[in-house]
């Protein structure tokens, strides 16, 4: 085999993996740049896009129209809960928070075990996604969906990266990251600017949930945890609290994985969680601030 | 427009009686203050002695535990921040609290983030730019990476950017090149000429009387003496006293 094609393909991999974890560590560090907060039930907004777009399909909506309503519905679901478990415990001490999003986890995951049951469904998905390409006589191969799932991450992110330099409410939202006392000062509504992150945090979440559940072809209640433990990694590396940051730590952790199955020898690959965890102690004891530090989150 | 506004009888902003706690500390004590349209008032005193606490409560960072506060007419303590910018009260707080990731360009444009009418802004970005040429040098530097006194020029600018009708000002010359106190006054001493009318809380007792036509001296939390500028400066010894607290 031509190693210089393996490569690419690992690449390829490493970079829908990533796409993946970038997704829905931007959510988190976008609330957490702002509100200081750890919220877990972010990876519950996966559960909720995905199972969106399994009820809209199964309502006789196409494949594409049921999942842009999922991943609405997603946003829809994280302002509800900013609205009703986060925000009246604003201000309170960060383990409130903390705790709160954790029963909002609970909540979030027994209804959907209670609406759909524990056990995993089918998430069909139109036969062009599950297509093989395949280059080079067969030495690249990739589904659609890991092209569907670059190529979405990448318009994403471009709308974001559009929203948060050009648009007057993404710099009301950069500048709250910053200091939210300083944009109560200056005027700015900061709840609605808070309302605002969460929609988008929730839509990217919803987004990478139906394309994970694509990948895996199933949906059950607790696919977000592991997923969320990821994307805490992810936003960690980059340095939590920034966009940018988290974008390059989803990519980073989506390289680092692929890499430890494709290059490590077979015996090692059933370490490769422990492994990554092991190397995020360790770049913590260098670098506790991640990757990128705050004042540079502007340059997403 | 400056001539008329100075002409109007009733003050814009009105302070009567209001009183702070931190915790079991009393901060303010039934401080009364007014300012009139177009007038420039200073508000002196030591550290500590609640200048700051007094801005932070008129623009709604603080709620007061007793007192009113009326602005044009209207009782604004209570009321969110957000809400009070709204109606025209722009604060350049204490140490600035510029957004330092920001660049100088875009901290100018958060300045109007609460204006209801968004035209107009280019132009007051340019005489912004006008007042202090430093600005418009550096717009599209991070604001972090400015000196203390364009950081300064900054956090005015800003709150300006909202046209504001009354600019609450929280010690400009605070930890400022002597050289560079001088610039900003001067600036300031123009914006009294078009007309803007200012609330400034300083320690640098000689530059505040200079530009301001009336004074308060705050004493622990209470007014311990008022008057026109032009007076106190004269009597040098009296505002000290009241600084410090000797019997008058």
């Amino acid at each position: 085999m031509n190693m210089g094609l393996y490569i690419v393909q690992q690449v390829i991999n490493a970079v829908s993996l990533g796409s993946l974890y970038a997704l829905v560590a931007i959510g988190l560090s976008m609330v957490f740049g702002i509100l200081r907060m750890t919220n877990f039930a972010h990876g519950d907004m996966m559960m909720v896009g995905a199972f969106g777009t399994l009820v809209l399909g199964f309502l006789g909506m196409p494949f594409w129209v049921a999942a842009l309503g999922g991943v609405a519905i997603a946003a829809l679901v994280g302002v509800i809960v900013e609205r009703t478990a986060y925000r009246p415990v604003r201000g309170a001490p960060d383990v409130t928070l903390l705790l709160t999003s954790l029963a909002v986890t609970y909540i979030l995951e027994n209804l959907g075990i209670l609406i759909f049951t524990s056990s995993p469904r089918n998430f069909p998905v139109p036969d062009i996604m599950n297509q093989a390409l395949q280059f080079m006589d067969g030495q690249i191969t990739f589904t659609a969906i890991n092209v569907v799932t670059i190529a979405l991450t990448a318009v994403s992110l471009a709308g974001l990266g559009w929203f948060v330099t050009r648009t007057d409410a993404g710099l009301g939202m950069r500048a709250a990251a910053e200091d939210l006392g300083g944009a109560r000062l200056v005027g700015l509504d900061v709840d609605r600017l808070i309302v605002v992150a969460f929609a988008i945090a929730s839509a990217f979440a919803g987004l990478a949930g139906v394309l994970w559940a694509a990948q895996a072809g199933i949906v059950e209640p607790d696919m977000g945890f592991t997923p969320l433990l990821k994307a805490f990694v992810a936003a960690i590396i980059g340095g939590f609290g920034s966009i940018a940051g988290a974008l390059v730590g989803g990519y980073v952790l989506g390289v680092l994985e692929v890499f430890i199955v494709a290059f490590l020898p077979s015996a090692v690959s059933p370490y490769r969680d422990a492994i990554v965890f092991a190397f995020l102690i360790a770049f913590l004891l260098f670098r506790p601030n991640g990757l990128l530090n705050r004042t540079q989150e502007v340059k997403l | 427009m400056p001539e008329i506004a100075r002409d109007a009888a009733a003050p814009i902003l009105a302070v009567e009686n209001i009183s702070v706690n931190y915790g079991a500390v009393s901060a303010l004590r039934g401080v009364s203050l007014h300012v009139n349209p177009g007038e420039v008032v200073a508000l002196l005193g030591a550290n500590g002695a609640g200048k700051s606490t007094t801005l932070r409560t008129i623009s709604g960072l603080i709620r007061p535990r007793g007192g009113a506060i009326n602005f044009l007419g209207r009782r604004i303590d209570g009321l969110p921040s957000a809400r009070i910018v709204r109606l025209g009260i722009a604060h350049s707080p204490e140490g600035r609290r510029l957004f330092g990731s920001l660049t100088v360009a875009e901290n100018l444009r958060l300045g109007a983030a609460a204006r209801a009418d968004r035209g107009g802004m280019d132009e007051d970005r340019e005489r912004i730019y006008a007042l202090f040429p430093r600005l418009a040098e550096r717009s599209r530097q991070q604001a972090a990476t400015l000196s203390g006194g364009e950081q300064q020029m900054v956090a005015l600018g800003r709150a300006l950017m909202a046209r504001p009708k009354l600019l609450l000002l929280d010690e400009p010359s605070l930890g400022i090149a002597p050289i560079l106190v001088q610039q900003i006054f001067a600036s300031l001493a123009e914006l009294k000429q078009t007309g803007v009318t200012m609330l400034l809380v300083e320690q640098n007792m000689t530059v505040a009387l200079d530009l301001a036509d009336r004074a308060y001296v705050l004493r622990t939390g209470e007014v311990s003496l008022e008057g026109p500028a032009a007076e106190l400066k004269d009597n040098y010894e009296e505002v000290a006293a009241a600084y410090l607290g000797a019997r008058q």
